[in-house]
């Protein structure tokens, strides 16, 4: 059997360190990243037989490289891309499909990632808000149009809507503003800055279609 | 009820490749199995420790059961088929276009992105104290929580309760039901057609299930006849906010008419009952009148005939009175002259 098996022993166990020592050793965890800590942090949950481990070493997608990660069958994309992968862009606000904060591309669709096994995505492409800049640290055109118009207040929904836009303006790049506000209408912010937000989006849509202003290539 | 935020409780995760093999697992695993299509409906129950199979069947990979195809006699919609997709459909919003719309409306893009109609049709009802875990009649037990002088039932329904009195969530449903859709069920005894309205239990009949769908059965499609291609359709969703939220009400109607005169009808009305309603009495009483909006409010008055409504959910009477009104005239003409 898994050693996840009795929640409640893992959750009793993992009390015992901070959730900030288990995030970051997870992350430092390295190349293939696996849930050992789980199971240093459950005595008597050790015993892995190596058919179940095989199983569990997949292989996904993740911004153009193949990540091998070691995964729970019931585990969320969000929580591997955060917490196994260290891809902390993509935000859990409300972990229930209710809020879009972590809204991530699958196959280019936006998807919240809360709500998305990953054990599902082994044969898709996931694109997280790490992959939108190119490879030479240019941002991506609604990266930069979030700068230039400073459209986020605490910015927490930021990455959500982001990806909600990327995705959304690969089915319509030249939408109105009520056509794109519909479009990303799946993402909440809590401070409430919409219009902010949209103005942001529109130039990037505007970006995205155009290319920046020169100024800013220079 | 507090919001659990760690990974959720384990379970086998079983993911066939064909719909034949979808089929056989659920059928070895019988009552210990939860099919996960979406998985929008099905992720509050497992994060929130409130069903626990023990496994998951997962038909993401189940290419056979996706997409929509043209029929000699309509459309063929696999339950696989994304919300999004089927309100992209060409032939779908030109044919069928209130199904287009009722599923655009459902929730938010993501959800639909990822939602199917198979999971759409097939989903639980909101009740927050049987969602919550109360050992409620539905949930087993021996007690409405939302039917007593305190329990907060402005959701609830106002037709059909016996004990239960949630009702049915869906957007796509009613639309299915206007446009005479059949539901194919596939088991280890075979496959099963059932009109889209008898595949639905009240509570009066099995209290704890709210389809006919039994441990080995899978939905693998959605047939919509021809009979009502491209005929006048009407569909209207009532909300509080105008993404995320459920239905407080919906209606949709298909309607062939000969001049202005109502040749063929069929109305259907959801989040008023635990039964999508069919409003069958209205269709008869409407038939071979004219679309106006004399017809309409008859209709509207009609409809509303022994609705009985809770502590907080009165407004639901002149709600579906005006949009049963609505679904026969059109918004324009639709305020009331009595
Ligand atoms: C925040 C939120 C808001 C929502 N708002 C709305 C709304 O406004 N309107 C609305 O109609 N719905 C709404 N929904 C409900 C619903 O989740 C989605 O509409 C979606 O379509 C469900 O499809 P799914 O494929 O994700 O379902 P799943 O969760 O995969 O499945 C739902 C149920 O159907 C069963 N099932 C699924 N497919 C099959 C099959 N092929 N054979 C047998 N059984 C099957 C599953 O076992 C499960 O019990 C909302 C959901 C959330 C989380
Ligand atoms: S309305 Fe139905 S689901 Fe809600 S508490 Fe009452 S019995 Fe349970
Ligand atoms: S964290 Fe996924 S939608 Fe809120
Ligand atoms: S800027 Fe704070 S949540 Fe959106």
């Amino acid at each position: 059997m898994p050693e996840m098996d009795d929640p409640r022993q893992s959750e009793g166990a993992q009390r015992k360190v901070t959730r900030r020592q288990f995030i970051l050793g997870v992350i430092a965890g390295g190349a293939v990243v696996s849930a050992a800590s789980y199971r240093l942090l459950a005595p008597g949950h050790g015993r892995l037989s190596s058919a179940n481990w095989s199983e569990r070493l997949i292989s996904i997608n993740v911004n153009g490289k193949a990540r091998r990660v070691e995964a729970m069958k019931q585990e969320t994309l969000a929580w591997t891309l955060r917490y196994k992968l260290g891809l902390t862009g993509t935000k859990l606000g409300c972990d229930r499909a209710e809020c879009g904060a972590c809204t991530v591309l699958l196959d280019d669709v936006p998807h919240y990632s809360c709500s998305v096994l990953t054990h599902t995505v082994r044969n898709k492409k996931v694109t997280t808000i790490e992959g939108l800049a190119a490879a030479d640290g240019k941002l991506h055109p609604v990266q930069q149009a979030v700068v230039d118009q400073q459209g986020f207040q605490c910015a927490f929904c930021m990455s959500g809507f982001i990806m909600a836009t990327v995705g959304y303006l690969k089915q319509n790049p030249n939408p109105t503003r009520a056509e794109l506000a519909h479009g990303i209408s799946g993402n909440l912010c809590r401070c409430q800055d919409y219009s902010k937000i949209l103005d942001s989006m529109m130039r990037g849509a505007e970006y995205t279609r155009n290319g920046f202003p020169a100024e800013r290539r220079a | 009820m507090a919001v659990i935020r760690d990974v959720m409780p384990a379970f086998e995760l079983l993911q066939p490749g064909s719909a034949a093999d979808a089929q056989r697992l659920l059928e070895q695993n019988g009552e210990a199995a939860w099919v996960m299509a979406g998985g929008m409906d099905s992720f509050d129950w497992l994060k929130d420790r409130i069903k626990k199979p023990r496994v998951l069947v997962d038909l993401s990979g189940v290419d056979e059961l996706r997409g929509v195809r043209v029929t000699s006699d309509g459309v063929e919609i696999g339950a696989m088929t994304t919300l999004t997709e089927i309100a992209n459909h060409a032939e779908i919003k030109k044919n069928y276009g209130v199904l287009a719309e009722a599923v655009s409306l459902v929730a938010s893009p993501q959800i639909r992105n990822q939602g199917t109609l198979g999971g759409n049709v097939s989903q639980d009802v909101r009740c927050w104290y049987y969602r919550g875990g109360w050992p409620c009649y539905r949930a087993g037990g021996n007690i409405c929580y939302a039917d007593t002088p305190v329990g907060r039932n402005r959701e609830h329904a106002i037709f059909g309760g016996d004990r239960c009195i949630a009702v049915h969530p869906s957007d796509s449903v009613p639309a299915l039901i206007a446009l005479d859709a059949k539901f194919v069920v596939q088991s280890a005894k075979g496959e099963r057609v059932i009109d889209a309205e008898d595949f639905y239990i009240g509570p009066q009949d099995d209290i704890t299930h709210i389809n006919i769908l039994k441990p080995g059965d899978l939905l693998t499609a959605i047939r919509i006849p021809a009979t009502f291609a491209g005929a006048r359709f009407y569909f209207e969703k009532v909300r509080d906010r105008n993404v995320w939220d459920f239905p407080l009400m919906n209606v949709a109607s298909a309607m062939k008419l000969s001049g202005n005169n109502i040749d063929q009808i069929r109305i259907a009305v959801n989040a008023v009952s635990p039964r999508p309603m069919r409003l069958k009495n209205v269709e008869d009483a409407v038939r071979g009148k004219p679309a106006t909006p004399e017809t309409g409010e008859m209709a509207g008055k009609l409809a509303i005939e022994g609705a009985k409504p809770l502590q907080f959910n009165a407004y639901k009477i002149p709600l579906m009175r005006n949009l049963v009104k609505r679904s026969i005239t059109g918004v324009r003409e639709a305020t009331w002259t009595s």
